[in-house]
């Protein structure tokens, strides 16, 4: 079996102008210039993008599904941080 | 209900996220034949795309027209992508490419049986397209939507780009359909040999399918072979008879009642058969797989070098 597998990168497009790139899926590659022109070829064969960003994947560090209910939790009792929680009168225009 | 949720076991939990339609990502806890079940799938899967692209590679060099050649070389080359695509889905559940590349190679893996048949005229072009793609899409298009998010995500890339493979193959049976006796007598030719193992495609009957009932469960099948088989025949047999063709199967019979086709039984021996690697191509395909791997192995060595010598480069450089 090939021992030398090529490293692998996680695939960044933007599709548009004026949008964020967003992640699309990975590939493998030797280097950094070929994962883009892999990345060219595998993920923009009908010009699903003017942009592209390719990150090695073992660089990626993410938090811990195991942990997301307590790890989110602090965001879920702040009604407060919402334009809703407030009651604005009718006579208000404009808020 | 904090109290409920500690009660549940994580394979309870599990199947409560599935049953809600949540997707289950790459980190999620997941059980141990869930992940198994997937990695075999999602493999077979790529590998079919690649070995997909074997019988219709047969034909670049020999298209009738440059559009024709062009038409055929964006759809190869867009089965290497979803191949692709799908073996990343598969890294990402702890298997290597490497690993799945050797399993096909040994023959460990399997692919679609499909690939085992010859493309023996242009007009096979044109009913890998109609039919085998067609078949391929009906098992894709609920995949959109199965429970691991990686597949599903893949999935929804392939269904974009393959609605293109099939009317491809419809429009070269139509043109094939409008030309000479000679040219139609191609089609109709090409259809009696690719109907029936095209139906073979869905796999077994659903009592001869063990596992049906746990992937229905899990959400990695959303129709089982039997009622895909069904929705073919009959999305199928009025296209052929547009096309002015007879599908090779004399109980074939719309049924009133049942609001669907009745049709002949598939010869399951021939099935398992070819499953088995007693089809036409099985040696022929695999060992184009293994040669095209290990001549290519010296670019791969190559791209290595190359990027350690810049790197090395770079690292004096700064």
């Amino acid at each position: 079996m090939n021992q030398s597998e090529w490293p692998l990168w996680e695939v960044f497009i933007r599709s548009k102008q004026g949008l964020d790139h967003k992640h699309v899926g990975s590939l493998h590659a030797a280097d950094a210039t070929m994962a883009v022109q892999n990345a060219r070829d595998v993920y923009t064969r009908r010009l699903e993008g003017v942009s592209i960003w390719v990150v090695e994947s073992k660089h990626i560090h993410a938090s811990n599904p195991d942990d997301a209910d307590a790890f989110f939790d602090p965001a879920a009792d702040k009604v407060y941080r919402h334009p809703t929680f407030y009651e604005v009168p009718d006579s208000i225009k404009h808020m | 209900m904090e109290t409920l949720e500690k009660v549940l076991t994580p394979e309870e939990q599990f199947q409560a996220r599935i049953d809600a339609d949540i997707r289950i990502e790459p980190k999620d806890w997941m059980p141990d034949a869930y992940r198994k079940t997937l990695i075999r799938q999602i493999s077979q899967h790529a590998h079919s795309e690649l070995v997909g692209m074997l019988p219709e590679g047969n034909w670049i060099t020999r298209a009738p027209s440059l559009k024709r050649k062009s038409i055929l070389l964006a759809k190869v080359q867009d089965e290497a992508g979803h191949g692709l695509y799908l073996y990343s889905a598969a890294e990402t559940l702890g298997t290597t490419r490497d690993q799945m590349l050797a399993d096909l190679h040994s023959g460990k893996a399997k692919y679609s049986s499909i690939f085992n048949y010859p493309t023996l005229s242009w007009a096979d072009m044109g009913c890998v397209g109609w039919l085998v793609d067609g078949a391929a899409i009906l098992n894709q298009v609920p995949l959109c939507r199965t429970s691991y998010g990686p597949y599903a995500r893949a999935m929804v890339r392939v269904c974009k780009e393959e609605s293109f493979h099939q009317r491809q193959g419809f429009e070269i049976m139509q043109t094939l359909c409008e030309g000479a006796p000679e040219q139609k007598a191609m089609a109709q030719e090409a259809l009696n040999r690719w109907w029936w193992p095209t139906l073979m495609m869905f796999g077994p009957k659903d009592e001869d399918s063990p596992n049906t009932a746990q992937s229905m469960n899990w959400r990695i099948k959303r129709f089982t072979n039997d009622e895909l088989r069904q929705k073919f025949v009959d999305m199928m047999v009025p296209q052929a008879e547009f096309l002015g063709l007879t599908v090779p199967d004399e109980k074939v019979k719309w049924n009133e009642e049942r609001q669907a086709y009745d049709f002949g039984e598939v010869n399951w021996d021939e099935f398992w058969s070819v499953v088995k690697g007693n089809g036409l191509c099985n040696h022929e395909r695999l060992q184009a797989r293994v040669q095209a791997h290990e001549e290519g192995a010296w670019v791969r060595e190559a791209a290595n070098a190359h990027a350690a010598k810049r790197a090395a480069r770079e690292a004096v450089a700064a």
